[in-house]
């Protein structure tokens, strides 16, 4: 009887087994020699270059100090550490024996030239999305870059989940392979601004929160309600954002064209190298038209025009102000530490003077955005490109830390107070500590 | 090795990135009007422009100076009349003159941002630049007097 039931039972795993196998399996696609970049229309080439912008490739596929698009970039996820591959044209270690179709087949399905299935840490469920042209386009920019020897690194991701093949039971469970069609009732310039948002963009990578086996959540109340990424807070994009001052068409557009608004701060941490290195190779058009969509998400007026609250803006200039508790320690840690730069005065905040009180790293619900910046500063080619904030994290204690985190959010926002906040200002000094001494 | 502007002049240090600006102006470049004071971004010695803009160098990087511009009271003005240090001079403002530089220097910024400013906006703004000598009410009076001056210059130069 029990050996009956230990063979039922390997019988089912190698059924299982097979069926995995069969699902999972992709042919690879044959190598082609590299092609010689003189066979791509410049303006091909070009065109690619501006969308390579629009999906910011440069951002995870370049390491800190490293040849522009020869990866070995550190993505930490639930599972493990993963590194971004080489996507230059080098023929043994980048993808210079990539054909057109085997490239579009790892961006619309994940799926490497070999066959092995890509971790979706590659966001190929968005890239899915971009269309036949723009894909050529972005092969021949990447074709005709200079090729860096460079071979990727293994991921740090333990067995079983470092098996590629697992990942077709994934994709089973996640991936939609959705072709990207115009959303009828809608203007050309919000499905311009979808296109870009949903495809090349993958703005909901890091503004959605996942779930337990790291997919994006796709409720309606879950797409763009905001997450942790990378030690830092993605911001909600829907109507749950809870900006005093509520974003509009006008607002975006600044924000993602120069990379700060005096109604909503600069961009820091992860969302910087977006805009400064990524966005901006789009045209004003393109970015108007991803301003226009998120104003749709964010539930502003749809004419996009919607006027700046005065109430919401007098009520956090009030707060700046100072009618906090003057004796809280948190208070005079700002006054010496951080007005002389930060300090407004109604009626409007100055760009050069990030307004607090409107800053979704104070409003946001979870610290980790404004404990980095507190730490580390905004560097000078971050934020506003030329205006630079020194880092603090020699200067304060992480006690420090706590206390002006915790005066400024109960002084500056109606939000309730960060639980375990001094947990986290520890855990981000240790893990930035780490990292700094072993780069 | 880091490449900067110091007021207005191309200059090299041979220091390590994360060395502190500070000690670039002071020991390299040898300009040494700008001063060490808490060393932790307190008190307001140690201001001087980044682009323009008032920053503590004691906690910036040399490395974020890269082919940035650096201004400190040597180079406010090249004749040493800002409007500032003449007001400085005319309220007799400094006691042991320790802070001074750095209070001038971010009440260059001050002016910038609030060009007529209100008791309350020069409060708030200086309140990171430490005296100890307690020169405040004198400081705030040769802000307003370089505010007074700076306005009329602007007036001035918008005739025709």
């Amino acid at each position: 009887m029990v050996k009956r039931m230990v063979l039922a039972l390997l019988g089912l795993i190698a059924v299982i087994s097979i069926g995995l196998l069969v699902l999972a399996y992709r042919p690879g696609l044959d190598p082609i020699t590299p092609p010689s970049a003189g066979l791509f229309p410049p303006e091909l080439v070009a065109k690619g270059k501006m969308l390579a912008g629009a999906g910011y490739c440069a951002s995870c596929h370049t390491a800190k100090g490293g040849e522009a698009y020869a990866g070995g970039y550190a993505m930490e996820t639930g599972f493990g550490t993963i590194y971004s591959t080489n996507i230059t044209p080098d023929a043994l270690t980048g993808i210079g024996q990539w054909s057109e179709e085997a490239f579009r087949r790892a961006m619309r399905e994940g799926v490497a030239r070999d066959g092995a299935h890509l971790f979706p840490a590659f966001p190929y469920q968005h890239f899915a999305l971009v269309t036949d042209g723009d894909l050529q386009a972005l092969y021949a920019y990447f074709m005709t870059r200079k090729p860096v020897t460079a071979p990727s690194r293994r991921p740090d991701i333990p067995f079983p989940l470092n098996q590629r093949m697992l990942q077709a039971g994934w994709k089973l469970l996640f991936f939609r392979d959705d072709a990207y069609g115009p959303t009828s009732g809608r203007t050309a310039e919000w499905n311009r601004g979808a296109y870009l948002a949903e495809g090349l963009g993958h703005c909901s990578a890091c503004h959605s929160p996942r779930n337990a086996l790291g997919a994006e959540k796709t409720a309606p109340d879950d797409r763009y309600a905001g997450a942790r990424v990378d030690d830092w807070y993605a911001p909600p994009l829907n109507a749950s954002n809870r900006a005093p001052v509520a974003w509009n068409q006008i607002e975006l557009f600044a924000y993602l064209r120069s990379g700060g608004t005096p109604l909503h701060g600069v961009a820091a941490g992860p969302m910087s190298p977006v805009i400064h290195d990524g966005l901006s190779r789009l045209s004003d058009a393109d970015v108007r038209a991803i301003a226009v969509y998120f104003a749709d998400r964010f539930g502003a007026a749809s004419d996009g025009q919607s006027a700046v609250s005065d109430a919401a803006l007098a009520k956090a200039l009030a707060a700046t102000n100072g009618n906090g508790e003057p004796a809280a320690r948190g208070a005079s840690l700002y006054d010496a530490a951080c007005s002389s730069c930060h300090y407004n005065s109604g009626p409007m905040p100055l760009l050069v003077r990030p307004e607090l009180s409107l800053n979704s790293a104070l409003t946001a619900s979870d610290p980790s955005s404004l404990i980095q910046i507190i730490l580390h500063g905004v560097a000078m080619d971050e934020g506003l490109p030329g205006v630079m904030m020194p880092g603090f994290s020699q200067a304060l204690a992480d006690s420090d830390i706590v206390e002006l985190a915790a005066w400024l959010r109960s002084s500056r926002t109606d939000q309730p107070p960060w639980p375990e906040l001094g947990r986290q200002v520890a855990a981000l000094r240790a893990k930035s500590t780490a990292s700094r001494s072993t780069h | 090795m880091s490449q900067f502007h110091l007021n207005g002049r191309a200059v090299s240090v041979e220091a390590q990135d994360d060395t502190p600006l500070l000690w670039a102006i002071r020991d390299d470049l040898q300009l040494t009007g700008t001063k060490f004071g808490c060393g932790i971004g307190f008190c307001g010695a140690c201001t001087v422009h980044l682009n323009g803009r008032a920053i503590r160098s004691c906690i910036t990087p040399v490395g974020a100076a890269a082919g940035q511009q650096v201004t400190t009271i040597e180079g406010l003005d090249p004749a040493g009349q800002h409007p500032l240090q003449k007001a400085w001079v005319a309220a007799q403002a400094p006691q042991c003159g320790y802070c001074q530089p750095g209070q001038i220097m971010q009440a260059a910024t001050l002016l910038a941002d609030f060009p007529n400013p209100s008791d309350a906006e020069i409060n708030a703004v200086m309140a990171g630049s430490l005296c100890r000598c307690m020169a405040y009410v004198r400081i705030r009076k040769a802000i307003k007097l370089a505010a007074a001056e700076m306005q009329q210059d602007a007036t001035q130069g918008a005739k025709p």
